[in-house]
Formats: C-alpha cells, sequence, structure tokens
C-alpha cells in the first residue's frame, strides 16, 4: 500500500513592492497613512543610530558593533506589530526592536561601550541580548509556556538568523513550543549571510520557513524589507499565538559587515549589493509617501536633524557612564558568598582598580 | 517519617509545588512514569501536566526552557536524566543559566533547580555515572549542591526553591536508597554553604560530599581513627571556613571525592589549605579519588572508584607523615 500522509506548502507575503505600489488585498487594516509615516521615520532613525555606532566603533569609542543597515524594515516592522504586554527575545542584531519598543538609546550605547548595565534595565520587557546563536530560543519557547502557563494574555516574539536555523537549540525551541501550544512568534532574519556562509550552505531546504512544518507550526516567508508586509504577518501570527506558534522567514539582505570584526570583500561578490539596494526598506516607503504628498525635503530634513540631535544626546550621556568594578562581583548571587567576598576585599584592597589597563 | 533519599526529595517536590503555585516539574519521563528513579513519582497525578511537565527529549531545550520560565516568573525544576545527558544542556547552564544575573546586573534573575542523578556504583550503562561537580562550580554563578543523605537532600531542595538564584542539584544515585532516616514531615531549610561536620575528630580532617560520605565514614569508624569528617553538601559556595578551622585543629587534611583526581574539586580546597593554613599542617595534603580519565563501563566500576580500602590505606599514609 502507498498513500500520501502528509503534505505541506509555504505562503509568501508581500504587500509593498520596491516600487512603492501596495497590494489592497493584503493590506492591514489598523496601518493608515500616519502609522506609514511612524515606520518610515522609525526605520530612518534605526539607520542614523547604525551610521553612528559604526563610526563611533571606528573611532575607538565603542567595542565590536553588529550593523543593521538594510535590515530596518523587518525588525521595525515585527516590533510596532508587537502589544503592550508582548515580551521579545533578541539575538544580537536587534537594537532597532530595543529602540521601537522604547529602550532608552543612551542605555543601548553602554552594551556597544562594553559594558554589563547597558543590556537591560529592570522591567523591560525583552530578553537579554543574545550571542550564541540561537541559544536564545529555548528561552523565548520556555518564557510563552509562562506566559501561557500565568495566563497574562502576552505572546513572545522571537528572532534568530539564517544561521541560527542551523543550530539544535532553534529546531528544540520550536518543537516544545509546537508541542505545549505556546504563544510564540519566531522570526527567521534570512539575511542571506551568516558572517561568511551563505544561506545556501546552511541548509538544503528551498524555505526556511519550511522548518515549522518538520515542528508541526505554522509558517510563512515574507518580504523581509516590506515593514507593512512584516508588520501584517508578524500582526497575524500574534492574533493566532495563544492557540500555537508561528514561524517567520523574512527575506532580507545584511548590506553591511557582520560585525566590525569582518571584511565582507573577502567572501562575498559586491556585485551581490546592487539588485538589494533596489530593494532598500526604506527607499520605497519614502517612494510610496512622496507619491501621495505625505513627505519633501523639508520634511526629511527637520526628521533627520532631530533625529541627529537625539543621537548625540544619547552618546554624550553614555560617554559620562563611569564603571564600577564592584558591581562585577555584587550581581553574581543574589548574595555575596564568603569566599566571593574575600576575593571582592581583596581586590578593593590592592588599588588595582585605580590603575586599570586600557580603555 | 523514615524515608530514603528518593521518598525525601519527592516530598520536598511536593511540598514545593503545594507552596509555589508558579513552580513546575519538568523533564524527561517525569510525568505518568515518576522519573527513572521513581523521583517524581506521584506528582503528576497530583499536580498534573501543566505543572509535572514530560518535555520533548531533548535536554538543552529542558534546561533552555527553564531559562525562559524564570525569567517569566515561574519557578521551574528541571530534570535531567543522568549526568551525562547534561553535557548536551551545558551551554544554556554555563552560557545562560550562569550568568543572566551577573550580564543583567540583577534586573533578571534566575530561581531554578537542575536536579541530575550523579556518580555510579549502581551498574549503569555508560554516560549514566559521571561525578561532574567540578564542571559546574568552575563557572561560577551557579550554586551546586550534593546531599549525602536524605534529611540533607530535602532540606537543601527546600532552601533552593526559596532562593532567588539557579541551583544545580546534583543527586547520588548510589545513595538514593541505600539507607533511610528519620525526617521531618513538614517545610524546612538546610543551609546553603555550610558543611556538615558528620563526625568530630583531632587526628585529621577528611572533607568530602556525596557518595564518598558512607564510604569515609565506614572506613573511620573501622579503623578507630579519631578523624573528623566533613560533609561539604554545597560544593560552590565552598564553606572555605569550616575546612580551615577544622584543618588548623587537626593538622591534617585529605579530600575524598568520587570524580577524576586530575583538576578535580580535590585541587580547589588543597590549593585553599595550601594558600591560608599551610604552616599549620603536619603532614603534606593528600587526595583520594578516581582515575584521571572518563567514567568506565560497569564492569570496571569497582576498580575505578575509591572504596573503603584506599581510603583506609590513605588514613594510614597521612597520619605517618
Amino acid at each position: 500500500m502507498k498513500k500520501r500522509v502528509f503534505d505541506g506548502s509555504i505562503d509568501y507575503i508581500q504587500v509593498m513592492d520596491e516600487n512603492g505600489n501596495i497590494d489592497r488585498e493584503l493590506f492591514p487594516k489598523d496601518v493608515d497613512d500616519q502609522k506609514i509615516v511612524q515606520m518610515y521615520k522609525l526605520m530612518s532613525m534605526a539607520r542614523a543610530l547604525d551610521a553612528k555606532a559604526l563610526s563611533l566603533q571606528r573611532q575607538g569609542r565603542a567595542v565590536t558593533y553588529a550593523p543593521t543597515l538594510g535590515q530596518e524594515g523587518e525588525m521595525v516592522g515585527s516590533a510596532l506589530a508587537m502589544g503592550k504586554s508582548d515580551w521579545f527575545v533578541p539575538n544580537f542584531r536587534q537594537h532597532p526592536v530595543f529602540m521601537v519598543r522604547g529602550f532608552p538609546l543612551d542605555i543601548g550605547l553602554l552594551y556597544w561601550r562594553g559594558f554589563e548595565e547597558g543590556v537591560l534595565p529592570k522591567g523591560f520587557q525583552a530578553t537579554a541580548v543574545c550571542v550564541p546563536v540561537a541559544t536564545q530560543m529555548p528561552h523565548a519557547a520556555g518564557l510563552a509556556y509562562a506566559f501561557k502557563y500565568r495566563k497574562t494574555g502576552a505572546s513572545v516574539v522571537a528572532y534568530v538568523g539564517d544561521g541560527g536555523t542551523s543550530e539544535g537549540d532553534f529546531y528544540e525551541a520550536l518543537n516544545f513550543a509546537g508541542v505545549m501550544k505556546a504563544p510564540m512568534v519566531a522570526i527567521i532574519e534570512n539575511n542571506e549571510w551568516a558572517i561568511s556562509v551563505p544561506r545556501s550552505k546552511q541548509s538544503a531546504a528551498q524555505t526556511l520557513a519550511q522548518k515549522a512544518i518538520a515542528a508541526g507550526i505554522a509558517g510563512v516567508q515574507v518580504d523581509g524589507n516590506d515593514v507593512i508586509g512584516v508588520y501584517k504577518v508578524v500582526k497575524d501570527a500574534l492574533a493566532n499565538a495563544q492557540n500555537g506558534p508561528t514561524l517567520i522567514e523574512v527575506l532580507t539582505y545584511r548590506m553591511s559587515l557582520h560585525t566590525t570584526a569582518d571584511d565582507p570583500t573577502k567572501y562575498r561578490d559586491t556585485q551581490e549589493l546592487a539588485p538589494w539596494q533596489a530593494r532598500d526598506p526604506i527607499l520605497r516607503v519614502r517612494t510610496y509617501l512622496t507619491k501621495n504628498g505625505l513627505w519633501d525635503e523639508a520634511k526629511e530634513k527637520e526628521m533627520a536633524e532631530g533625529q541627529l540631535q537625539a543621537i548625540d544626546e544619547a552618546v554624550e550621556k553614555a560617554e559620562q557612564f563611569k564603571p564600577d568594578p564592584g558591581s562585577m562581583f555584587r550581581h553574581v548571587y543574589s548574595f555575596m558568598p564568603q569566599t566571593l567576598k574575600d576575593e571582592f576585599d581583596a581586590a578593593v584592597k590592592s588599588g588595582y582598580w585605580q590603575q586599570p589597563g586600557s580603555e | 517519617m523514615l524515608t530514603n533519599m528518593v521518598g525525601a526529595i519527592n516530598n520536598a517536590l511536593d511540598l514545593i509545588l503545594q507552596e509555589n503555585k508558579n513552580a513546575v516539574v519538568m523533564g524527561e519521563d517525569v510525568g505518568k512514569d515518576g522519573g527513572v528513579f521513581r523521583v517524581t513519582d506521584g506528582l503528576f497525578a497530583k499536580y498534573g501536566g501543566e505543572r509535572v511537565i514530560d518535555t520533548p527529549l531533548a535536554e538543552s531545550s529542558i534546561v533552555g526552557t527553564a531559562v525562559g520560565m524564570a525569567i517569566g516568573g515561574m519557578f521551574p525544576i528541571a530534570e535531567c536524566q543522568f549526568a551525562g545527558f547534561q553535557l548536551l544542556a551545558f551551554s544554556q547552564i554555563a552560557n545562560h543559566m550562569a550568568r543572566y544575573r551577573s550580564r543583567t546586573r540583577s534586573a533578571i534573575e534566575l530561581p531554578m533547580i537542575v536536579r541530575t542523578p550523579v556518580s555510579g556504583g549502581v551498574r549503569t550503562l555508560e554516560h549514566h555515572s559521571d561525578s561532574p561537580e567540578a564542571l559546574y562550580a568552575h563557572i561560577g554563578g551557579l550554586i551546586v549542591v550534593e546531599p549525602s543523605n536524605p534529611y540533607d537532600a530535602k532540606g537543601l531542595m527546600i532552601k533552593a526553591s526559596h532562593l532567588r538564584d539557579p541551583v544545580i542539584f546534583l543527586e547520588p544515585t548510589k545513595l538514593y536508597r541505600l539507607f533511610k532516616q528519620e525526617v521531618p514531615d513538614g517545610m524546612y531549610e538546610v543551609e546553603i554553604g555550610k558543611a556538615n561536620v558528620v563526625r568530630e575528630g583531632d587526628d585529621l580532617t577528611i572533607i568530602t560530599w556525596g557518595t564518598m560520605v558512607p564510604v569515609v565514614k565506614n572506613a573511620v569508624e573501622k579503623k578507630k581513627t579519631n578523624a573528623e569528617i566533613l560533609d561539604l553538601r554545597t560544593i560552590n559556595p565552598l564553606d572555605e571556613q569550616t575546612i580551615l578551622d577544622s584543618v588548623k585543629k587537626t593538622g591534617r587534611a585529605m579530600i575524598v571525592h568520587e570524580a577524576p583526581l586530575s583538576f578535580g574539586p580535590g585541587a580547589e580546597i588543597a590549593a585553599r589549605i595550601a594558600e591560608k593554613a599551610i604552616f599549620e599542617l603536619d603532614a603534606p595534603v593528600l587526595r583520594v579519588a578516581s582515575g584521571s580519565f572518563p567514567y568506565p563501563f560497569p564492569g570496571y566500576e569497582n576498580y575505578y572508584i575509591p572504596n573503603e580500602a584506599k581510603v583506609s590505606e590513605a588514613i594510614d599514609t597521612i597520619l605517618s607523615e
């Protein structure tokens, strides 16, 4: 006997194409022109902030930095789709999501200056930035289970890269969330490159969204440079999250470096960039806004000046931060064990904290 | 109540689930089966599948989802079925469980317990018998406890459930059913970071824990040596004070553990004694431990684990110095 026991397929969604044309059938009902202007401003702010952070790093005023150039659409779109009580679970490139969710800019900059004090203010509805790839995904599944168990009504939006989908923790998290019907929306930011390894070398699967099928959960693919499209699919997934998780693959491109420790000219053809420049997430929204008389040069100038000023103020504030080496000892446990206190007392007494190596 | 260690831990989990409505027990086979050692027996029937969770078979996400649950306001008590399998969760334990507090400067705390059966002597297959306490103690940020009797097991588990810290709770399988002990029915705490003076004495100090506690006790009793025996109970944070006080009194220090000798917890303890009490010593510090290689197959384990004879010989050696 032979019979078909399973069928699966993956849809691709795009609401606004690269010329600013809108698919009216898919256009989300809660988006109006004002909201599109807000999306435009937030994406522009993310890009300005990225340029500043990169420049600070090049001047030696920040440690290694992970640029976000080209991915502003998917980050702003997904962040705006979250509800008030929702949480998000970042990897290490989610600074635009933090920004949209109200993270103080100066605190964010402290992370890039190399201080733990820049990770999370108490009460902020996100887990901490996560550097070991995909290890944040089980946290998202567990957090979503906690919200379900405690009946808070909140959902969790988690981010992982295309490279991250090769990790066991990625699949384990989808599997757990699927079995538990945990309210988790997992976003694969497929930006084509995991440092130097292209998407084609991560998986033989035609789409990464289809990894949802193996976990028995919903999966969809979306134009990641279409801020409205991403907003729509994340919003739809969140509306359904109490019934179970969704995996969303956003198709975008890492226009810049993996991090400032990296030189992409070594492994990728610069000609790859041109088609993606035409698909820029900010450009298409500007085309739409200009075409509809909602934006002009004067507004652009006013916005850019305001954003630069806010960024400069945040940088100034972040640079006033004075590290407190004692904090390393005070936040290991909820109490300070005697053996650790002995180390702390010895460090204070020796005075080497007064002559730090270099900064 | 008179109970063995399995019963004492089971009772502690029951009391914790009663007391804290956000507490859950989770892991492989912890539900209907009651755990492969029956430590969670009866809890599924009493609290249901939402609180006594049979997870998918994946250790990394057992610990990883527990981290997420702790962030989400719950108190997860996760089980890794065996010490060898727990290594699949090592990334979650070392990268997240241990350092979430420090890297968020306490904005996020992880009140949670990861329980694991450890050590050998019960003729199990490969990867079931490791003694990994040094691995977890070395990271920092984790509390590592290992009881040697039912009373301490229950009291340490309850104490761990009242902390705001991640706890690695190591349960020696050899001691699960070795003996019974009178244990209070209700809640009580055993202090974490405090060694137990099992036997007072003046001739020498033997520092030990877990499976080696009964081995050392028997060896000392048979030799009629007036040894002071310390059962650490907590590996990290180390109760350095009790160790130093005892060593200064007896002038001789011996460390006995089942974990491999090289780079084991005994090295840490010996170093501290050397740093802070070397001039009080009448003999070099002596370590008794398993061989410096991975745990053997069960057919060889009795040649591997330190036994009474090995401890007894070591006592003769250190007393003759």
